[in-house]
């Protein structure tokens, strides 16, 4: 009975709210995958707010140039160049992405073979980039999501000794002067220096790890969307082999699939974009 | 898609460079402002965050209007998926503050705590009881 008042009461719409119509003009499954990108935006989005919290909490914090300022081969003093050399690699493989999602609009099989292979190698460049430099964190630097040796001096000193690596003995510093305590023969090995300006001036004080937290953000949301990238390539894969074998042909919609997983693509590339602002720009 | 596919091939490529120019450009930025392309010259962290913040929103709106193509979705979808994101930039506000706020904190207790009493004030005694507790305190 209200089912039959309803519809003679909005006659009009009738046809409208019958099914079988697209308002947004895009399938269930596209849709579908933009609010799950929109509800992996505000995942992302809360990891790096709580960096950016802690960050502005604390008296100091590691600087982004000195933290990541080895290059592979040994170089060092080279600020973001590696970082910068990875961010290419993902923007290059969303470049890729694009072209596939272009040859499959036009039903050109073996274009979007390509395209999609040249994607995945991009990505793995990307996830081999990233364990690159997590080693050089673990293994080099001593970073662990408890500790953290990196950090910047709070006031202006000297050191009353030498680290046998880039500090030496009478060496000046200024407020914001980053610092790496080194690890000697499993042992920590703390600076001390004399504060020549403030307060304490005159005081002998020694090098103090950094910001806790440091570690455990870097690991965590670097390695979250490690994950993703992860996840894109395992998703792109199969997809890849669906292309090759013709499974997509049949379904005549322009290759929606690939369409979709360059959506999801695109999207950890967008992440990126912010993960390299927080973590390395600023 | 309501473009050719040559033109879509050139889009493609004209992005790209122009995300990967902005890219470099925030390098150079990064290191310049922190001295290390012009020696001794340091910019203020609010100028360098800011400008970072404005080239990376540019970046992010070349990739999903461009890449994931939602220029040329309905203006229904686009509002379902982007207008929520506005509320990011109350969390973000609402945030900062908060951990400035922390700081201001934490700075508070150990000024506190470090400050030295030349003449300590001893509350008036007004009876046995009170003398104890301070005793017991100190």
């Amino acid at each position: 009975m209200a089912e039959t008042l309803t519809h003679t009461a909005h006659e009009g719409e009738e046809k409208l709210w019958d099914g079988g119509k697209s308002p947004f003009k895009a399938s269930y499954g596209k849709l579908m995958m933009w609010y799950f990108l929109l509800s992996d935006a505000f995942t992302f989005a809360g990891f790096l707010i709580a960096y950016g919290t802690l960050r502005s909490s604390m008296p100091t914090w590691p600087v982004p140039d000195f933290v990541f300022s080895i290059f592979p081969g040994g170089f060092h003093n080279t600020p973001l160049y590696f970082v910068t050399v990875m961010t290419f690699i993902l923007l290059f493989s969303s470049f890729t992405m694009v072209r596939a999602v272009q040859e499959g609009h036009r039903e050109n099989k073996n274009g979007v073979v390509f395209w999609m292979v040249l994607t995945i190698l991009g990505g793995i460049a990307f996830l081999g980039s990233q364990a690159w430099e997590w080693t050089t964190l673990i293994k080099g630097e001593h970073v662990s999501v408890t500790t953290n040796p990196f950090s910047a001096h709070t006031e202006s000193g000297v050191y009353l000794a030498g680290d046998g690596h880039d500090i030496k003995e009478g060496d000046t510093f200024e407020v914001g002067t980053p610092y790496l305590i080194h690890k000697h023969d499993g042992e920590w090995e703390f600076l001390k220096y004399k504060v020549t300006e403030g307060e304490d001036a005159g005081k002998i004080k020694q090098q103090s790890f950094g910001p806790k937290a440091f570690g455990a953000l870097f690991f965590f949301i670097t390695g979250f969307h490690g994950f993703h990238v992860l996840s894109g390539i395992i998703f792109l894969i199969i997809i890849c082999v669906n292309v090759a074998t013709g499974l997509y042909v049949k379904r005549k919609n322009g290759y929606e699939m690939v369409e979709k997983i360059g959506l999801y693509w695109h999207f950890v590339d967008l992440v990126w974009v912010f993960v390299f602002l927080v973590f390395y720009l600023i | 898609m309501g473009h050719s596919y040559e033109k879509s091939k050139k889009d493609a490529t004209k992005f790209i460079l122009i995300l990967a120019a902005i890219t470099l450009f925030e390098v150079f930025f990064a290191l310049l402002g922190k001295g290390y392309i012009v020696e001794g010259l340091h910019f203020p962290l609010i100028a360098m965050a800011g400008a970072m913040i404005i080239m990376s929103l540019i970046k992010a709106y070349l990739i999903v209007y461009e890449f994931m193509h939602m220029k040329y979705e309905v203006p229904g979808l686009v509002k379902t998926v982007l207008l929520p994101t506005l509320l990011l930039v109350w969390a973000v506000i609402a945030f900062f503050y908060e951990g400035r706020d922390w700081q201001k904190r934490r700075d508070l207790i150990t000024d506190k705590n470090n400050q030295k009493i030349e003449n300590p004030v001893v509350p008036r005694q007004t009876g046995m009881k009170t003398t104890k507790k301070i005793k017991s305190i100190g």
